[in-house]
């Protein structure tokens, strides 16, 4: 049965085969088909099919033919029905259907509908076209082909969805050097614009804000300048610019002059100076008056209101009338002692003159004054002060100001020609006092100014006195001390601080000087003195060898000092002068002395030794190697080399063959002529004109256990090899940025961050990146369009670089172009 | 007296702070340098002999789990965490640094066949011998709660297999057949039956058990190519970063990578191991990828090398079942069947912890020097010398000389 079936089922497929060959013949693909069947496969697979079955209809037809010629016979045998189909040809009951192998034709069909005559027209013409075509419709595949075809379909979009990647991978596979993860942000701060471009503001604040500085025209982007303050730039020239700015460093540097001075005068402690310069200004502050007066009545009247107020406040007040605790205080002294007294009477004079009326008002211009000038004065609108003839600034004159600031001789020069300036004008004003006035003003200036070198750190003065001080404190402290009473102004505070430093060793010094309090200083310090005994006692004897006589000479100018002590300006400023010179002169003497004197106890073993160990050094060397005669020893080697390289004379000669042999007897000299061999020379030695190389061509087996027996892969020539071997990486021959450039690994991976596999997104922007070369870059949504154009092209500039550095190919590519 | 003094500018050579490395004045003259390449030769044979000495993979065991441990799986956004499942249901959660098992749990009944984190961290599934998949929270539960599924589904017969999409809420799962779920569903999208299985994105692949590979589409209603090998393949990794590359572990002692769009030929047959190959992972980087084998060692290979660089192995480790490589490309994970999970470093000399600029950039340059004298006999000895248990070594032995003698034939 099954067997049967399975013809039956043969039969069908021929049937539908020889329809499809007929399609094939006659009918022309449509695309879709096409695609599906592009196989040549498939087409072998049907052809044989198609002949399979053309055997078997062979087949078939024989049998018929041999039931035709068997029912000729007569006998009509009852013919079984032959079941090819299921239910539709066969009946269960053994009824065959008729017609089972013949074709049904559409017009058998259409018979019946010729006679109905409501049928429409056009189906019929559509029914009778159908008829015409004498194609029939393909047989579906079967699953398991058409499911092959899916997949085939399915995997070739794949693949070539899949092939995508492949630029981004070998681009990968060539980059010079890959930075995991892939595609990260560059860390550090991003530029505003970037930050601003993708920011909106949200909240009503923000909104506010932004809205008050669109007002403006506040630059959003660049925050460097509105537009208000761009024009009033271009508004300004540079010139004018220029001068303003010259105005503006000039205020400068005199308000800090005149801050520094006043700090400077603020400083000095002496009453005496203070009350000269109080009384100097008051005076001066008179002739102001008096001037003003002349030209200026309306200002004079309010200063004289001025004065006028200050003498009602001094009348109300009980400042200087003796009443308090000061005064009374004093009062109790005053009987005693006459400075007290002095002093009570000092403020009882300050009192009559504040209150005196201002009837005549040279005489009576008062304090208040004093207490203004010691306030920093405001340069930039006082005209006062401008006019101020004694100030050098207020001349114009800028630069010559340090210069006079450091000489002391100019400024002496400028302080006499003040003083003959004030005596041309007031030339009935007392003499003798403006004159004690103006040596005391100048004295301290000097002062000032002697002690400025120390102050400013100007190397020469500085040396010598530090030198000076070196020199005293070690020879003669005692010196020093009797200096400092004499002229304690002159010494720095570098000075004071040294010695304070060098106390201890003054101290140890003096007492060794003294030779009284040695010992016990040794019994207070046994450990530091343990060490230093020797030296100690050598040190000593240098002292007091050269200490004494050092002290002398101290001793000596100190006496000149003492002589001359200054009485006026001039004296004091000669006498100042010649002092330095000798003092300088003195100390530089003293320390070269000292020094050649100290250094040269020590140093005289040690140059010896030096001179000694020169001979040593020669004769240790002399000694290290006494046995070793180096050269010869090379010499005789290189001999050894040259004999063995030298070929031998083989001797081959065979005693007692061809003629007796035995003891005692040689063999012939023709034999031995006839089988010595001699080999040729060699070719001549290649170090035979170099006295002192060996040169050896023979291969060394320690050496060539280390060298590359044959060329490695991916070496075309032993060229290429030899020339990436030769090339050093390491920082002793190449510069560090070489280095670190040669020496870059090629898989750089951070730690503990995370390396996600490649996504989308990467492929994408790399297909972005290949198509945007053309693209308009990116326009930044912008309030301030003026002042972005140049930034953003160096920002562009940037991100290549960046990308250039990950992307070692495009920079190539780009270079190209 | 004349006094001469030597005077130099300290800027020159005092440095800016004690922090700072002494300045020394350099002279690349290459007269005063002679003999570069012995020099760098003599460096690089230090270079290598240092790196052989210090190479000391092992960092770490986790015991713990009381059967072999079957799968693990890494955490995608935490390189501290890694999870594993044994052969008895069990599941534990690990933190690398402490080295502790932070969190169990009873999973299923019978093994853990597989499981994958989803891709945001938060969750992960697994599925098991009990023809389950249970999606599990990342945090353990709460004090009181109990340790319960978020979700749990059950299927007609056992999955062997999971993985998870990179961004999407799809998994598939592979056992009698290949079946992709969406999370919210509880029966499958779509499912492929070709064959019988065992697994990327779209694209999926599966090893059956029939000896083959098969490819998927996830978006396609049917698989795409299948490959039939001699032998079956035990688990398939796809290259992190080439799309289109996998590898394969398979049962006749090699591993074989192919290019998915010409499956008839692999690329390369990565062989060296003396036993089945029952795991492979890349390193995130692509560049490296580690196989355990039955032969209880596992050996990392180059991408495209047929022969691994070095090859792990303790006394104590047996068959290993599983290995990851860590997202950071520093460590590998092994799971092997004496229960325990070991850590290894992926660089077996490498130092690990931060390093300073200067060991840096000596590390670099002993790299280099490294990598220019590789062809030289000595270090190329040096670096290739490894230990090898005697089994091993034989076995490898015995292999070559049949090796040989089919060559031969």
């Amino acid at each position: 049965m099954a067997k049967r079936k399975a013809k039956a089922s043969r039969v069908r497929s021929e049937s539908s085969s020889k329809a499809a060959k007929n399609s094939t013949q006659v009918m022309t693909y449509d695309d879709g088909e096409d695609e599906l069947l592009e196989g040549d496969d498939d087409d072998a697979v049907i052809s044989a099919s198609e002949e399979d079955e053309g055997g078997s209809d062979d087949e078939r037809k024989h049998r018929k033919l041999l039931e035709a010629i068997s029912a000729l016979g007569g006998k009509k045998r009852r013919k079984l029905a032959e079941r090819s189909e299921a239910s539709v040809q066969v009946s269960e009951f053994a009824v065959s259907a008729e017609g089972a192998g013949e074709k049904i034709s559409l017009s058998d069909l259409l018979g019946a509908m010729d006679q109905t005559p409501s049928a429409v027209k056009s189906t019929k013409k559509q029914l009778q076209n159908l008829e015409s075509c004498k194609d029939t419709l393909e047989l579906p595949l079967s699953r398991q082909e058409t499911e092959k075809i899916q997949r085939k379909v399915a995997f070739e979009k794949t693949s070539k969805d899949v092939s995508q990647w492949e630029s981004i991978v070998k681009q990968n596979q060539r980059a010079e050097q890959l930075v995991f993860p892939l595609n990260q942000e560059p860390s550090g701060p991003k530029p505003v614009e970037h930050v601003v471009v993708g920011w909106k503001p949200r909240t009503p604040l923000e909104m506010e804000v932004f809205s008050l500085l669109h007002k403006n025209m506040q630059p959003i982007n660049d925050p460097l300048l509105t537009p208000m303050e761009e024009a009033s730039l271009k508004a300004m020239s540079l010139e004018e610019a220029k001068i303003r700015r010259a105005e503006l460093q000039k205020i400068r540097a005199l308000q800090s002059y005149y801050e520094a001075k006043a700090k400077r005068e603020r400083k000095i402690k002496s009453k005496k100076y203070h009350k000269v310069l109080k009384k100097g200004k008051r005076k001066e502050l008179l002739k102001e008056f008096e001037e003003m007066r002349n030209k200026d009545p309306a200002a004079a009247l309010e200063e004289l209101k001025k004065m006028e107020l200050a003498r009602m406040e001094e009348r109300m007040s009980l400042k200087h009338q003796n009443s308090g605790k000061w005064a009374k205080s004093k009062a109790i002294m005053a009987k005693y002692d006459d400075e007290a007294r002095k002093a009570m009477q000092q403020q009882l004079e300050m009192n009559k003159e504040l209150t005196q009326k201002l009837a005549l008002p040279p005489e009576s211009e008062e304090e208040q004054e004093p207490e203004e000038t010691e306030v920093v004065p405001d340069f930039a609108n006082d005209a006062q002060a401008a006019a101020d003839p004694a100030n050098p600034w207020m001349m114009g004159k800028l630069s010559a100001e340090p210069a006079e600031k450091d000489c002391g001789g100019d400024d002496k020069e400028s302080a006499v020609e003040n003083t003959q300036n004030e005596e041309e004008r007031e030339p009935e004003g007392d003499e003798e006092e403006e004159n004690e006035e103006d040596v005391l003003l100048r004295e301290f200036d000097e002062k000032r100014k002697s002690r400025r070198p120390d102050d400013d750190a100007l190397a020469p003065p500085f040396q010598v006195d530090k030198e000076e001080t070196e020199g005293e404190k070690k020879e003669e402290p005692v010196c020093v001390s009797s200096e400092d009473e004499h002229e304690g102004e002159v010494v720095s505070e570098f000075k004071s601080l040294f010695q304070k430093l060098l106390a201890n060793g003054h101290e140890s010094t003096v007492n060794k000087g003294t030779g009284q309090d040695a010992k016990e200083s040794d019994a207070e310090e046994p450990a530091l003195l343990d060490e230093g005994l020797s030296r100690v006692r050598s040190l000593e004897d240098v002292d007091e060898l050269l200490g004494q006589g050092l002290v002398r000479e101290h001793a000596e100018d100190v006496a000149e000092v003492k002589e001359k002590i200054p009485t006026t300006a001039e004296e004091t400023k000669n006498e100042r002068t010649d002092k330095r010179k000798k003092k300088k002169i003195l100390d530089l003497n003293d320390v070269l002395t000292r020094d050649a004197k100290v250094i040269s106890v020590p140093l005289a073993p040690t140059a010896i030794g030096e001179e000694e160990g020169e001979g040593d050094q020669r004769m240790l060397v002399q000694e290290a190697f006494a046995g070793d005669d180096v050269v010869a020893d090379f010499l005789k080697d290189k001999k050894k080399r040259v004999e063995a390289g030298k070929p031998k004379v083989v001797d081959l000669t065979l005693p007692g063959w061809g003629e007796w042999g035995g003891v005692g007897l040689k063999p012939s000299r023709y034999k031995r002529r006839r089988f010595r061999i001699k080999v040729a020379p060699p070719p001549p030695r290649k170090d035979r004109n170099l006295p002192n190389v060996i040169i050896s061509d023979a291969r060394e087996s320690s050496v060539a256990m280390h060298q590359v027996s044959q060329l490695p892969f991916s070496f075309e020539k032993p060229e290429q090899f030899e020339c990436s071997i030769r090339t050093p990486t390491g920082h002793t021959w190449n510069t560090q940025r070489t280095v670190q450039k040669l020496t870059a690994p090629k898989v750089v991976t951070q730690l503990g961050s995370i390396i996600e596999p490649i996504t989308r997104d990467s492929l994408d922007k790399s297909k972005a990146q290949t198509r945007g070369k053309k693209a308009p870059d990116i326009v930044l949504a912008s309030a301030g369009a003026e002042g972005q154009g140049p930034r953003k092209g160096r920002r562009k500039a940037g991100e290549n670089n960046a990308r250039n550095l990950r992307n070692p190919r495009r920079r190539a590519i780009k270079r190209t172009k | 007296m004349k006094v001469k003094v030597l005077c130099r500018n300290p800027d020159d050579y005092v440095r800016e702070t004690t922090r700072d490395i002494q300045r020394v004045p350099r002279n690349y003259d290459p007269t005063l340098h002679p003999f570069e390449v012995p020099r760098e030769y003599t460096r690089a044979m230090n270079a290598t002999k240092l790196e052989r000495v210090f190479a000391k993979p092992f960092v770490a065991a986790l015991d713990g789990h009381r059967d072999a441990v079957n799968c693990m799986a890494k955490h995608p956004t935490s390189l501290s965490t890694l999870l594993s499942g044994s052969c008895d249901g069990e599941v534990k959660v690990w933190n690398l640094p402490t080295k502790k098992c932070v969190r169990t749990l009873q999973a299923h009944e019978g093994f853990v066949r597989g499981m994958c984190a989803r891709f945001c961290g938060t969750s992960f599934f697994t599925v098991g011998d009990d023809k389950t998949i249970k999606q599990w929270k990342m945090e353990a539960p709460g004090y009181g709660e109990e340790e319960e599924p978020l979700n749990m589904i059950l299927g007609k017969t056992v999955y062997t297999g999971i993985d998870h999409h990179q961004k999407e809420g799809v998994f598939a799962t592979c056992g009698q057949q290949v079946d992709i779920w969406d999370e919210q569903r509880s029966s499958p999208i779509r499912s492929f039956t070709w064959g019988a299985s065992r697994f990327l994105t779209e694209l999926l692949a599966s090893c059956a058990s029939d000896r083959s590979i098969i490819l998927y589409d996830m978006r396609e209603a049917t698989p795409l190519q299948k490959v039939i090998m001699n032998m079956r393949s035990n688990t398939l990794c796809w290259n992190p970063m080439e799309a289109y590359i996998f590898t394969c572990a398979n049962e006749d002692y090699h591993l074989y990578t192919y290019d998915m769009r010409q499956l008839s030929m692999p690329i390369v047959m990565h062989s060296d191991h003396v036993s089945a190959v029952l795991d492979v992972d890349y390193s995130p980087t692509g560049k490296e990828f580690v196989s355990a084998s039955f032969d209880k060692t596992i050996r990392i290979f180059p991408e495209k090398k047929s022969h691994s660089r070095s090859v792990y192995h303790t006394k104590r480790m047996q068959h290993v079942i599983c290995v990851k490589w860590s997202l950071d490309n520093k460590y590998i994970m092994t799971g092997s069947d004496e229960m325990n999970i070991r850590l290894w470093k992926a660089n077996a000399s490498e130092k690990l912890g931060l390093l300073t600029t200067r060991e840096k950039q000596a590390q670099n340059y002993s790299q280099k020097l490294k990598q220019k004298f590789q062809h030289h006999p000595q270090i190329r000895r040096i670096t290739r010398h490894r230990h090898l248990p005697r089994e091993i070594y034989s076995q490898r032995k015995e292999l070559h000389v049949m090796k040989e003698a089919r060559r031969r034939k």
